[in-house]
């Protein structure tokens, strides 16, 4: 990452100083305190989340929203257990299927030479403006045809072509795998496959746990249109909104699945953070 | 950066070579023709038949087309509601963040991360949206309804979810919450990779002040980047349905706040009018590609002098 200059440029009035900081505090407490009151009201027994006006701390402190959380999301067939095993399995199998397809297709587009294959990428570039929201119905009909519909298929496989990644990858290929290496490897006999699990895929590193962030995030809160119906296949985005209809009552299990849920995007944040910035400094479209 | 005068110069690669590199991008490029190509194909040309996906398609003409704007006045109103959201939270949204990135710029590595995850946070945690049906609670026990009767605004609770005055401004306050997505993340990135020559040579040149610097050098530098960001910012806005859904349940009253996705879902997978669903997506993909080269050419006004 290109070092920052530790002068500063130009200097701000009193009065721009004070603009400055009170519009960063009030967008961050904008953005901020709902999630923080969020993570403080899963921990209100029921007394408190009826009082009014509502106090943003908590007094007595208790895990019964999070216990009741069992009872409240799980049918007779389907414990909760099932939604939340399907939920991860969907975002890690999406996530790293992905991350190879794509890392693979974006090695070849941006190292084959290939003229042909410029036009595929410019597909791409076009198709990043159309996400699996705004394809449902064309890719309902796909999977109708497919004999996919209420399988685990709907949730995985079109994560897979994802543009974005496939575009991120290889912008990110071609500023920082040089030429010159993969010259060296091919000297050295090396396959295209040795090229990529020995060379790029350490280089793309940045890149792919980007991806993962980014990939991991959109297949935690996947709701599919119309092609899922067994209860066994739904996600815990699926059968949140169950609880949110009990009103303020029920607002501390609301907020619990809530938190439950903030939970793993955060960590996945934490793990890739420090790789985001370098990815996304690569990401223009020319 | 281009590197075709590199290329030339060496050897082309082996024939060998070649076919493993299309051979690794088989699953990829199969997938992606099969759930993001051949939909789009699919919807051109079902656009133009009459199909209930049990019988025949019956090919009708410009039929589905012309119902939509003839016939169809959930059609135009939920047209509306998309444009109306996309064009307040799009742009607002794209503003805020390249704004916020550029606030926090100035500061040391370590504060950047704190703040980047303070603003990126709402995104990151996906749908955190239910957060808000506290505030909004439609009953009187709801803290914005609650507060309002007890400082004698109002004397009966807002349902505000539900009322067409106020739950569009809701969901696209609710939006805004939410953008700070990757079109944040991509500019604090692009922020950062401003050469220092590059704003010592406008210094010299005679920048006096930082607005001048942010039109003439910062922004003109980050125009690739800022088009990724606008990408990105067009296909989240115009895929918002779960919000709605969610929040305000489909359809909600006089379709106030039902966006094209969720009536196209509606239309598509609820009563299988699979040819007019395909006409509505191709709207849709027309409306977002009109959006994308907008931008594109909005873009390429900055940095320009006013003359």
């Amino acid at each position: 990452m290109a070092k920052k200059a530790q002068y500063r440029r130009y200097t701000r009035s009193t009065a721009g100083n004070i603009a400055y900081f009170s519009l960063l505090f009030l967008a961050g407490a904008f953005t901020i305190l709902p999630l923080i009151y969020c993570v403080i009201t899963s921990f209100k027994p029921l007394d408190e989340l009826l009082i009014f006006p509502p106090r943003f701390f908590v007094r007595r402190p208790t895990l019964s929203n999070y216990l009741e959380l069992p009872s409240l999301l799980g049918k007779i067939q389907v414990p909760v257990s099932r939604y939340f095993f399907n939920s991860i399995f969907i975002a890690i199998a999406g996530t790293g299927l992905h991350i190879i397809a794509a890392s693979l297709a974006a090695f070849a587009f941006s190292k084959s030479r290939m003229k042909s294959w410029s036009i595929l990428f410019l597909i791409i570039q076009i198709m990043l403006l159309y996400n699996s929201v705004t394809l449902s119905v064309p890719q309902y009909l796909i999977f109708t045809k497919l004999r996919m519909v209420d399988t685990y298929w709907v949730y995985i496989l079109p994560a897979i072509p994802s543009a974005v990644g496939c575009f991120l990858m290889k912008q990110f290929i071609d500023v920082s795998v040089p030429d010159a290496l993969l010259e060296a490897a091919r000297i050295d006999g090396a396959g295209v496959l040795r090229m990529y699990y020995k060379i790029v895929m350490p280089i793309l590193k940045p890149a792919w746990m980007t991806i993962m962030l980014l990939s991991f995030q959109t297949m935690w809160t996947v709701i599919p249109s119309g092609t899922i119906f067994s209860e066994q296949l739904k996600t815990l985005p699926q059968v949140m909104s169950s609880i949110s209809a009990g009103g303020i009552a029920r607002s501390g299990s609301a907020m619990a699945i809530t938190v439950i849920m903030m939970i793993p995007p955060i960590l996945v944040f934490m793990v890739t953070q420090s790789n985001v910035m370098e990815t996304m400094s690569t990401s223009g479209i020319k | 950066m281009s590197n075709s005068t590199l290329t030339k110069k060496k050897k082309n690669i082996s024939l060998s070579e070649k076919s493993a590199f299309m051979l690794i991008t088989f699953p990829f490029a199969s997938l992606f023709f099969v759930f993001n190509i051949l939909p789009v194909l699919a919807s051109i040309v079902l656009s133009f038949f009459d199909y209930d996906m049990v019988s025949n398609p019956i090919f009708i003409g410009v039929e589905n087309y012309a119902r939509m704007f003839a016939a169809d006045d959930t059609f135009l109103k939920v047209l509306g509601n998309t444009l109306k959201f996309s064009i307040v939270a799009g742009p607002g949204g794209f503003i805020l963040a390249f704004v916020l990135a550029w606030m926090i710029n100035e500061f040391s590595k370590p504060v950047r991360v704190v703040l980047t995850f303070i603003f990126y946070a709402p995104a990151l945690v996906g749908n955190a949206y239910f957060i808000w049906t506290v505030l909004f609670s439609g009953d009187s026990l709801g803290y914005l309804n609650n507060l309002l009767i007890s400082f004698g605004f109002i004397s009966e609770p807002i349902n505000w979810f539900q009322n067409t005055s106020y739950n569009m401004t809701i969901l696209i306050i609710i939006q805004l919450w939410m953008s700070m997505g990757v079109t944040f993340l991509s500019n604090i990135a692009g922020l950062q990779n401003v050469s220092d020559e590059m704003y010592e040579a406008g210094a010299i040149d005679g920048i006096k002040t930082r607005w001048h610097e942010l039109w003439y050098i910062t922004l003109p530098s980050m125009k690739s980047i800022l088009l990724f960001g606008a990408v990105m910012q067009i296909q989240s806005v115009f895929s918002v349905s779960g919000l709605m859904q969610t929040l305000v349940g489909y359809p909600s009253v006089n379709n106030s706040v039902d966006t094209l996705v969720s009536y196209i879902s509606d239309i598509g997978t609820a009563r299988y009018e699979m040819g007019y669903a395909s006409a509505l997506s191709v709207i849709l993909f027309l409306l977002v590609l009109a959006f994308r080269f907008g931008i594109g050419a909005f873009l390429n006004l900055i940095g320009k002098s006013d003359s």
